[in-house]
């Protein structure tokens, strides 16, 4: 309909204004739908804006009886008490932070190992191809998925684990939840860091070569240097992810809501407490859930915006020093 | 007729068809529940039979008691469903008086795995201790004293609970409550809890259930129905008469074997019917006293009533087959008399 309708008013025009060339008409309409393609992306643009804002005021508003009653205490409280209603979210904050950075410091060797294999030394053929299309597969598997692996096979291996060492065997806990997590976000970072690795031009590398520097000493000092700020966001956005992650943790953190006071504790995150709490919460544990959901957001903001500051550093550095 | 006047007419006549529709003509006939997710599959059952005789579709979602207590209190459904009564807070919080009708009955139970899964006799203090914590071995003299015949071996007791806000949970700890001081003292009465350090919590009735099959030792506490459909071990648990009660449809049903309140709210936890089980607890039904809020017609409101009258008398025919506890006679009869409370307009609905 709306084309038909420029159509024909194309065609008025043309013969309303016969002294302009046909040419100057198309480019008045050019002008115009240029524009008005100009404005859908701005809106579309500023909507992602105005959902973010309007996520972040739904949350403070939904908030406020739990952030009146506990204030910045909420921050260090460590009793979750919903029968009492006293609530302190430290519990949560510390179980979050550890499980997604141990998940992290899990992750890197491996996903640094396999971007290097992907991108470097198989970067083609069948066999290949089948490597690459593994790790993508391993990143679209639901994260239910994953909490049920974890819980009928990696727990009983950690519970023997646990017996061995003599500690309390629980068999869930913070160790056990790293490690799902690390499997998880292994493929996101390694994607990334074999995209910037196959980046790295062929001319440095063979510059290199030719000055007699081992395959090792090509990746050492000419690659890693140069695909570095990708493959530290590749990290980073997979500490994100791991942060957010709720399903495959709830399942294997244990839900203890205290501190943990060893690696292979049971513990509880922010999203896992959300998640398993909201549904038959009222008033003020709703609300100190909320304000709970609204740390969380404002923990991945922070990560983010030091992530975006370590990437540009690191992306200065390395062009510096390659260069 | 403009283009833009025509496409503005087909909008309006689009948007017509597509919500007046259902508004005006089918909503008589549709109510909508939300709650409780316990008698969830009763419920199914119920409202299916009940739109083959009378054409009256109800639509009932389980999100979860406090989800039914939200929903109602905001006024987007018609009836809610709950394992506990209202707290005279959430009470205040509706606004309005809230009605509250008992419709069927269910139990806690305790399961454990252990070699053998010997049926175990629990006392209310053995049951108390274990979930404190401060029984942590199987082979701790208080069972054995309970259990003279049972083997019970040196395994540590792993504990695990509830992680996610439950009804469930809300029954256990109400009758830890009544039986333990240290436990009312300690932990409390609630839907989640402070639950002691070191123990697990998982989701849901499947991941307790989960969890105890897959770690020799552990224990947990579960729906009856959903022990009983799992095949898992549980526990026989010495009632306020001082009898090891085997938890049963018969011996949850007998749990209410007490005086009824006129407002049926009555705590069936350590209940001092002789022969019932002391973990056991009705769940409710919840409305608005007085229909006539929301622009809501009388028709709907007549509808829910009749419904709420049937689920009570006919409808309970329908829970034994699914393994749930039928209300009792008393129950029926004080449900009828809160039914028959309800206004339209001040005006009772039913005769």
């Amino acid at each position: 309909m709306t084309e038909m309708c420029s159509v024909n008013g194309i065609g008025m025009q043309d013969i309303n204004e016969k002294t302009e060339t046909a040419d100057m008409t198309a480019k008045n309409t050019m002008d115009k739908s240029e524009q008005r393609f100009g404005k859908v992306l701005l809106l579309a643009a500023v909507f992602v804006v105005v959902l973010l804002l309007a996520i972040l005021a739904t949350l403070v508003a939904a908030s406020i009886p739990a952030i009146k009653a506990f204030g910045l205490t909420f921050f260090w409280g460590t009793t979750w008490d919903a029968a009492a209603e006293k609530f302190g979210a430290l519990p949560f904050l510390a179980g979050t932070l550890i499980t997604s950075f141990l998940a992290t410091l899990i992750c890197i060797p491996f996903s640094i190992a396999i971007s290097i294999f992907l991108g470097e030394y198989f970067k083609e053929g069948v066999f290949s191809a089948f490597l690459r299309s593994s790790v993508e597969v391993l990143a679209g598997i639901p994260s239910v998925i994953y909490g049920l692996w974890g819980l009928f096979l990696l727990m009983p291996i950690m519970r023997a684990i646990e017996m061995y060492l003599g500690v309390t065997p629980h068999g869930v806990g913070l160790l056990t939840s790293a490690l799902i997590l690390a499997i998880m976000i292994i493929p996101f970072s390694a994607s990334i860091g074999r995209e910037v690795i196959t980046l790295v031009p062929g001319d440095l590398k063979e510059a290199a070569f030719s000055l007699g520097a081992t395959r090792f000493e090509v990746i050492r000092n000419v690659i890693i240097p140069y695909a570095r700020s990708g493959i530290i966001a590749g990290i980073l956005l997979s500490l994100g992810r791991a942060i957010g992650e709720t399903m495959a943790v709830t399942m294997l953190i244990g839900n203890s809501n205290f501190i943990p006071t060893g690696i292979f504790d049971p513990s509880n995150t922010m999203a896992s407490v959300i998640a398993n709490e909201f549904a038959e919460a009222t008033g003020i544990t709703a609300a100190s859930l909320i304000y709970v959901a609204l740390v969380l957001f404002l923990v991945t903001t922070v990560v983010n915006i030091v992530g975006t500051y370590v990437i540009k550093k690191v992306a200065l550095e390395a062009s510096k020093e390659v260069t | 007729m403009s283009v833009r006047l025509r496409r503005f007419c087909t909008w309006v006549l689009a948007l017509g068809l597509l919500f007046g529709s259902t508004s005006l003509f089918a909503v008589e006939r549709e109510l909508i529940g939300a709650g409780a997710t316990f008698p969830q599959p009763l419920y199914s059952k119920m409202f299916d039979a009940y739109f083959q005789q009378n054409k009256i579709k109800v639509n009932y979602q389980g999100i979860g008691s406090g989800g039914g207590i939200n929903q109602l209190t905001k006024k987007t459904v018609d009836f809610g469903g709950t394992d506990a009564f209202m707290t005279a807070k959430e009470l205040q919080a509706a606004g309005a008086a809230v009605l509250h009708i008992p419709t069927c009955l269910g139990a806690v139970v305790v399961i454990y795995n252990l070699p053998g899964n010997p049926k175990l006799n629990l006392t209310q203090d053995i049951v108390a201790d274990i979930f404190l914590g401060k029984i942590n071995k199987w082979s701790d003299p208080r069972i054995a004293a309970a259990n003279p015949k049972a083997k019970l071996p040196g395994l540590p007791i792993s504990v695990v609970h509830r992680a996610d806000g439950s009804g469930t949970t809300y029954i256990f700890s109400e009758y830890l409550s009544k039986v333990s001081n240290e436990w009312k003292e300690k932990i409390g009465t609630g839907k989640s809890l402070n639950w002691p350090a070191g123990q697990i919590g998982q989701k849901g009735n499947p991941g307790v259930a989960g969890y105890v099959r897959q770690t020799p030792g552990a224990v947990g506490y579960v729906e009856l129905l959903y022990a009983l459909q799992n095949k898992m071990a549980f526990g026989k648990i010495r009632n306020k008469a001082g009898v090891f009660i085997e938890p049963t449809r018969t011996s949850v049903s007998a749990a209410a074997d007490v005086k009824i309140p006129d407002d049926t709210n009555v705590s069936l936890t350590d209940t001092d019917a002789k022969d019932g089980y002391p973990i056991s607890s009705l769940t409710w039904l919840i409305f608005y006293k007085e229909q006539s809020y929301g622009g809501r017609s009388k028709a709907k409101a007549e509808s829910l009533a009749k419904l709420l009258h049937w689920m009570v008398t006919d409808g309970q025919k329908f829970a034994e087959p699914l393994q749930y506890s039928p209300l009792s006679k008393q129950a029926v009869l004080k449900s009828l008399k809160v039914i028959k409370s309800m206004t339209y307009g001040g005006v009772p609905l039913l005769k």
